[in-house]
């Protein structure tokens, strides 16, 4: 599987996802700096990292949406190329308007950081397909601005097309209808608060719900 | 030229950093306040010949979110 870590100004889950794909699919991945205009040929898998970018200033992810390597994700993404991002990195990907709806401010403003219960309301996309539908996993979040929110109709259209890949088992950030992950209309693209590079090593860890994601990605690469 | 970018939640949309302004605005014992909604002002300085449909295209692209935000331009 050759991937790719898009490295923006403020990132600092880069190296733990790094990490997570060079342990599940034994290559490093490519860093790739904001600023370039070009991926590696080849790419199966595009990660952007949590963390923040641009300071996050204007809205979190909206500066980092529109830097110079973002029109050869939305590229990728068109042809298929599979794009995960976490926390900031789903923010990315709401402000690039390659998924829907927007992430504001924790419904209690508090920053929430702990390990939370998911709902995996999809267990057949390309991220999902190490779980089980309805299975309830553990992963960390930490976040200020993870509340999801999209209007009604939107709302109705993600859930009636299994686009809510997973939801929180108890509420997190007042996000609507507790979504914690949402998927585009080719299911290729996933974005979702927690993070699941921080879950891929049971000894150091305490679990491996994270890295469970990571090798489904690779199965589904490899088929 | 100034411009003056009004960017507001839109109606209906929770506002969390409003709501805390209201409660924290009730603690100091201001009677009468209804509700309280926190929004951003962004002024630019931009060439006098400057298109409005220019200036709407910059607040549609960045400037706000229109998932939840409103804007309204101002010239000073």
């Amino acid at each position: 599987m050759k991937t790719a870590v898009i490295v923006f100004p403020g990132s600092n889950c880069d190296r733990d996802v790094a990490v997570a794909l060079r342990e599940v699919s034994g290559t490093a991945p490519t860093m790739v700096w904001h600023g370039d205009t070009a991926l590696p040929d080849g790419i199966d898998l595009i990660a952007l990292p949590g963390g923040f970018s641009y300071g996050d200033y204007l809205r979190s992810g909206a500066i980092g949406a529109r830097s110079p390597i973002m029109k050869a994700v939305t590229d990728a993404a068109g042809r298929g190329v599979a794009v995960l991002g976490v926390c900031n990195g789903f923010q990315v990907l709401t402000e690039a308007g390659l998924l829907p709806g927007a992430l504001m401010r924790n419904a209690g403003l508090d920053f929430v950081c702990r390990e939370v219960s998911l709902t995996v309301e999809n267990a057949q996309t390309a991220f999902t397909s190490r779980y089980a539908a309805q299975e309830k996993i553990v992963i960390p979040v930490a976040h200020h601005d993870g509340n999801y929110s999209a209007d009604a109709e939107t709302l109705d259209r993600l859930e009636g097309e299994g686009r809510v890949a997973f939801r929180y088992a108890e509420p997190v950030n007042g996000s609507s209808r507790n979504i914690a992950g949402v998927l585009n209309a080719a299911g290729n693209v996933l974005g979702l608060m927690p993070h699941p590079e921080r879950r891929i090593d049971g000894a150091a860890h305490g679990g491996n719900d994270g890295r469970r994601m990571f090798e489904g990605l690779l199965e589904t690469v490899r088929a | 030229m100034k411009l003056r970018i009004f960017v507001t939640l839109k109606p209906g949309v929770l506002d969390p950093q409003g709501r805390a302004i209201h409660k924290a605005l009730d603690g100091l014992g201001f009677a009468g306040v209804n509700d309280v909604r926190a929004g951003k002002l962004i002024e630019l300085d931009v060439a006098d010949d400057m298109q409005d449909a220019q200036v709407d295209e910059m607040c549609r692209k960045l400037l706000a979110n229109t998932v939840i935000e409103n804007f309204r331009v101002e010239r000073a």
